[in-house]
């Protein structure tokens, strides 16, 4: 059907062809992905509210109708955050100043590239995807740093340097529970990845038992990796307001795309090494419950992110040096050695996660 | 000693007191909301409200103050400016009494320092200014906005009274 439908285009294209038709599905990725990311600013606000004992947005909408109330904010903020004035400081480098937050969110975006919707759904299904992964997640700190810097303010350099000193620490705790995950599932490939966790044990089949200790890691250092709270000392509203002062209008609006898309990145690939990805919790003799389906992994995504924002509704900001001490001294010695107990564990019998 | 600073230990590892807090939140997030939807609903007010301000008149029209110029005095704010002059009956009346509301710090001492209870405080907060000038308040906006409101200023006078 697809083929048949895609043949003229491709006919007409020619050598031109591969180039357009990984742009469509380039397009497939990112447009729904920024929808997710201007509804997930709603959800963030709608369920710290309702945490405390709020309603959240409620009030603007589409042409009026009633119920649709606050479905139209994260429209609204962003079309109010369009038509606002890019104020560049004086004595800011203008080239890096406007080139920070496109360093931030490109390798927010590109990362999505490897992840695996459905076992067909990919768009590089390429065999070092988690090598890929981490080199991606960790040069989101480039747009940040150079943020930071390019801003000419002390309080904008501050955060840039808090952020790259706790990117870099969280980044060996998260590349060790990723060592973990490959170790488990014998793949670099995201989508083997999934398949090792399909052993028929439905829930306990997945990752995140055997790997308890590393998924919690790995979720922890994520939080920190995206500078979400309580690690948003580079944030830091209250103290130095943080990397993105400087920053108005759009240039600031894209630094909130890039943290939100990697917040869904991080959950989508918390979903897809731990919790199973597109697999499904239930037996599959419980019919279209029972099967695996890109459904699935959207509510593992949805569950995760809004883990996220539970931790930003419940705990206070950590201190700079409580950041430091519980990515080195914690998390490193934790995922070290349950490396070493997984890779004893492995020999032995009582390791049935494995086909 | 030791025994306590191992299960301490556990404890932070177990995430246990985050757990906790988790929990707090998450019960919260079940209970019913609080917020008032400001234009449609509106929160209690008490009769001693303190809004925007109003000069009162007798049941025969005739107004109540009588420039003893006490509120401008007690004003802590300043906000209060009052000029006065003899009406052609021998009374003391007041020519012009200007409330600036930019100023003004609603603490009620203007009414609780009038002798005649001609300068109150209503309940009314709903009101705004367009540019700069818009709220300072003069003598006939004060007396109108007294004139319409004057039955809900009375009663609320009344129900306060005895404990005035």
């Amino acid at each position: 059907m697809l083929d048949s439908l895609l043949a003229y285009p491709q006919a007409l294209l020619g050598p031109l062809w591969p180039v357009v038709w990984t742009l469509v599905k380039i397009m497939l990725i990112v447009a729904p992905l920024m929808l997710a990311v201007a509804y997930l600013t709603l959800w963030e606000r709608k369920l710290i509210g309702f945490m405390q004992i709020r309603i959240g947005p409620n009030r603007v909408t589409f042409f009026g109708i009633r119920w649709l109330g606050g479905w139209a904010q994260p429209i609204a903020d962003g079309l109010k955050l369009l038509v606002k004035e890019v104020v560049i400081p004086t004595g800011a480098n203008k080239f890096l100043f406007v080139l920070a937050p496109i360093m931030a969110i490109a390798p927010a975006l590109a990362a999505w590239a490897v992840v695996p919707f459905s076992p067909e759904l990919v768009l590089a299904n390429i065999d070092a995807g988690l090598l890929y992964l981490m080199a991606m997640t960790s040069l989101g700190v480039y747009g940040i740093i150079i943020a930071g810097w390019a801003s000419n303010s002390k309080y904008a350099f501050l955060g840039g340097l808090r952020s790259a000193a706790q990117i870099v620490s969280y980044e060996i705790a998260m590349g060790f529970s990723l060592v973990g995950v490959l170790m488990a599932a014998q793949s670099l490939n995201l989508a083997e990845i999934v398949k090792a966790q399909q052993s028929g044990a439905g829930l306990f089949g997945w990752f995140w038992l055997p790997l308890f200790p590393l998924f919690l890691t790995y979720l922890i250092s994520g939080i920190a990796e995206t500078n979400r709270a309580p690690f948003d000392v580079a944030e830091g509203e209250s103290e130095i307001v943080g990397f993105h002062v400087e920053y108005s209008g759009m240039t600031f609006a894209v630094f909130s795309l890039a943290e939100y898309a990697a917040m869904i990145l991080i959950s989508a690939l918390t979903s897809i090494m731990f919790l199973g990805g597109w697999l499904s919790p239930f037996p599959a003799s419980w019919g279209i419950l029972g099967a695996s389906s890109f459904g699935w992994l959207i509510l593992k995504m949805f569950v995760v992110v809004s883990l996220f924002l539970w931790f930003r509704a419940t705990f206070p900001r950590y201190r700079y040096d409580q950041i430091m001490r519980l990515g080195w001294k914690v998390f490193i010695p934790v995922t070290l050695v349950w490396i070493v107990v997984l890779g004893a564990w492995m020999q032995t019998p009582l390791w049935i996660w494995w086909k | 000693m030791m025994v306590q600073g191992i299960r301490n230990f556990f404890k932070t590892f177990m995430l246990f007191e985050l757990l906790k807090g988790m929990a707090v939140t998450g019960r919260y997030l079940f209970a019913r909301k609080i917020t008032v939807q400001y234009p449609e609903e509106k929160a209690p007010q008490s009769p001693r409200f303190r809004g925007l301000h109003a000069l009162r008149r007798y049941p025969n029209g005739e107004e109540r103050c009588i420039a003893c110029k006490l509120c401008e005095a007690v004003c802590p704010a300043l906000a209060i400016t009052i000029e006065s002059e003899q009406r052609e009956d021998g009374t003391r009346r007041t020519t012009r009494y200007d409330i600036d509301l930019t100023k003004c710090i609603f603490c009620g001492f203007c009414e609780e320092s009038c002798p005649v209870d001609s300068i109150v405080e209503t309940r009314i907060y709903e009101y705004h200014g367009e540019q700069r000038g818009d709220l300072i308040y003069t003598k006939p906006m004060l007396l109108a906005i007294g004139d319409l409101h004057e039955e809900q200023i009375a009663r609320d006078r009344a129900a306060d009274a005895k404990y005035r």
